[in-house]
């Protein structure tokens, strides 16, 4: 490339008002070419730019936060069922308690009953007692 | 997801937060927050400029938050990258140079050298992503380049070469 070319896209460089296309032709020029020793000073510059960009990123990023949200929501769940659980298991206990305690005071009821029966019988006999006693009485 | 421009957020960290390590922990932030973000991307037309945007944001906060805290970011990566350099191209330290003057520039001259020579974006582009003019970022760019050169002649005339 023309010397002459190369000086006034430098100078244009350095006011900033080369295209991008400009300064790509300086890159290569100055990373390719053999430079005249007064431009030699520029190309360090150039060449660094060139290089800067070959750097990569090469630390292995862990993206498994949708995972790891999966997880939030499980476990949300998992406490829900839990709290569910716990909330009917006791009134279901509850039920049960309430069942046995009707059961046994049906027992005691009907033991009552029973016993009751037998003092309604032992009143009978003495109903009787009493009838023939007062017919006895009017006889007299 | 693999972005095909995650090099680019990296070497934007990189060139703002000097420390390898912490241009890692940026770029994979980045990455994490556009990750979480997938669903919502479809709305944005241009997701790397999107990109470096929060990858400029984050760094500099980065930045803020360590100057406050008194402290430098420490990075140990000059001795690596220099090797790295010289096994790359035959050429002697000078491009160690190039970076080492990049690094003392002003943060916004910094990320216009990077965004325009390194990533050759039009400045349209960069002004819209540093929320500046298109004037301002010429006058920026501009003085960022001269900076560079003025510090190299001035190596290069205290000799080694």
């Amino acid at each position: 490339m023309e010397l002459n070319n190369i000086e006034k896209l430098l100078e244009r460089y350095f006011d900033a008002t080369a295209t991008v296309a400009e300064e790509e032709m300086l890159r290569e020029y100055f990373t390719k070419e053999e430079v005249p020793l007064h431009l030699k000073k520029y190309a360090p510059m150039f060449q660094y730019f060139s290089i800067a960009k070959e750097e990569k990123f090469t630390r292995q990023v862990p993206l498994k936060p949708r995972k790891k949200s999966y997880m939030k929501w499980i476990s949300v769940a998992a406490v829900g069922i839990l709290i569910f659980g716990i909330y009917f298991g006791r009134s279901y206990q509850e039920q049960r308690e309430a069942e046995y305690a009707y059961q046994e005071t049906k027992k005691a009821l009907s033991l009552l009953a029973a016993n009751l029966g037998k003092g309604t019988e032992k009143v009978a006999y003495l109903r009787e007692f009493e009838e023939t006693k007062q017919k006895i009485y009017n006889k007299n | 997801m693999v972005l095909p421009f995650k090099d680019k957020l990296y070497r934007l960290a990189k060139r703002l937060l000097v420390s390898k390590e912490e241009a890692e922990d940026a770029t994979q932030e980045i990455l994490m927050k556009l990750w979480s973000k997938n669903s919502m991307m479809e709305g944005y037309n241009n997701v790397e400029a999107y990109a470096m945007m929060m990858t400029k944001n984050f760094c500099l906060d980065r930045l803020k938050s360590k100057q406050a805290g008194n402290l430098k970011l420490v990075h140990s990566n000059y001795r690596d990258e220099n090797v790295s350099l010289q096994n790359q191209v035959e050429v002697s330290d000078s491009l160690g140079w190039v970076e080492r003057i990049m690094e003392e520039l002003p943060e916004q001259q910094k990320m216009v050298l990077q965004l325009r020579d390194v990533e050759q974006y039009e400045f349209e582009e960069i002004a819209e992503l540093l929320g500046l003019s298109a004037t301002a970022v010429r006058v920026t760019l501009s003085r960022a380049r001269k900076t560079v050169r003025e510090k190299l002649v001035q190596k290069h005339n205290y000799g080694i070469k």
